[in-house]
């Protein structure tokens, strides 16, 4: 077993059991109180952190492409999804994706 | 009345078309950037059956691909998926009926997504309850299946295409969880949430690469949430 495949286990045992928690736990909890409100909110922002940086400043295979070529397609994607359709993710996703081959393609 | 092979057949039925394909879009996507950072396929796909959850997965390939610590990482990943347990809890009471053997809703737990739980709020009203448990498994059954074999395939594809190729489906998984994450974007404690974490995001990962998503998420949420809070309190004093 791969070191990667036993990080995947950690997360997924960690994931389930919120999951199972969330079961046992059912009855006599209150959802809204202010703990679950500043968990959604740190939930919230660690993703949008996450994908503002994977954006801003990739790693992997998208750091070879350029900054201003990524906030184009980005808001390519963004213009699909909600100005042009009624949010509709297939165009949104495409629309991102093929924007940014596009640009890397002409600007390179 | 219904029984439970047709209430299963019937949520196979709604989740095969555009939930599946659209679910099937994010994690091709998912594949790709999994190929991107160099990382096995085999903990790909295995996250996507077992983790189950776009965002957590996003955290620990990112994290991981970046050679993040493992506490950092464990860390961030339990705080991004606590959001289930409200979710499991506010679906419970809505899914349970004698007749089902309490070990079922422990599946059912694992099956949850977003999806499946926007879906399930919505049909569920027209459903019978004692019909709505096998519902719910027909239709996550599905969305589970087909996301993982996108995974599957979204990295053997970015394997095979040209570079520059690559990066279009590479950009797939970014673009697909912000327009979810935007969509699911339904109040102001949540757009707080949302322009704070995509700020403090970035600026954390120049500090400190490993805590960048852990410390970001906590700084940019709490931020939001105390900001909310005044806000809140003003409206209750009437300022």
């Amino acid at each position: 077993m791969s070191e990667f495949t036993l990080v995947v286990l950690a997360c997924a045992v960690i994931t389930y059991a919120w999951r199972g928690l969330g079961v046992a736990l059912a009855k006599g909890l209150d959802v809204n109180g202010e703990l679950f409100r500043w968990v959604s909110c740190v939930a919230f922002a660690m993703i949008a952190g996450l994908l503002s940086r994977i954006i801003l400043l990739p790693t992997g295979a998208l750091a070879s492409t350029g900054f201003a070529e990524r906030l184009l397609a980005s808001a390519c994607a963004l213009a699909a999804y909600f100005l042009l359709t009624r949010r509709n993710l297939f165009v949104g996703v495409s629309a991102g994706a093929g924007a940014l081959v596009a640009l890397e393609m002409l600007l390179r | 009345m219904i029984t439970d092979a047709d209430a299963f057949r019937r949520g196979v039925r709604e989740a095969a078309g555009v939930p599946a394909a659209t679910l099937a879009a994010g994690y091709l996507g998912f594949g790709a950037l999994t190929a991107g950072n160099g990382l096995p396929i085999a903990g790909a796909v295995f996250s996507t059956l077992t983790l189950w959850a776009m965002p957590a997965q996003l955290i620990l390939i990112e994290m991981h691909a970046a050679g993040a610590a493992m506490l950092a990482l464990v860390l961030s990943v339990v705080l991004s998926s606590a959001r289930f347990l409200p979710m499991t809890v506010s679906l419970m009471p809505s899914l349970r009926h004698e007749r089902h053997p309490g070990w079922q809703y422990y599946v059912a737990a694992h099956l949850l997504s977003i999806t499946g739980w926007t879906m399930a709020m919505t049909r569920f009203p027209d459903i019978p309850v004692a019909r709505r448990l096998p519902w719910f498994f027909g239709f996550t059954s599905v969305c589970l299946a087909a996301g993982t074999l996108a995974t599957l395939a979204g990295y053997v594809i970015a394997d095979s295409l040209t570079p520059l190729a690559k990066l279009g489906l590479v950009f797939i998984a970014p673009m697909y969880y912000l327009l979810v994450m935007l969509t699911g974007m339904r109040d102001r404690l949540a757009a707080l949430s949302i322009t704070a974490g995509a700020i403090a995001g970035p600026l954390a990962w120049m500090l400190s690469p490993d805590w960048s998503v852990l410390a970001g998420g906590i700084a940019g949420g709490s931020l939001a949430y105390a900001i909310d809070r005044v806000l809140r309190d003003r409206r209750l004093r009437g300022v």
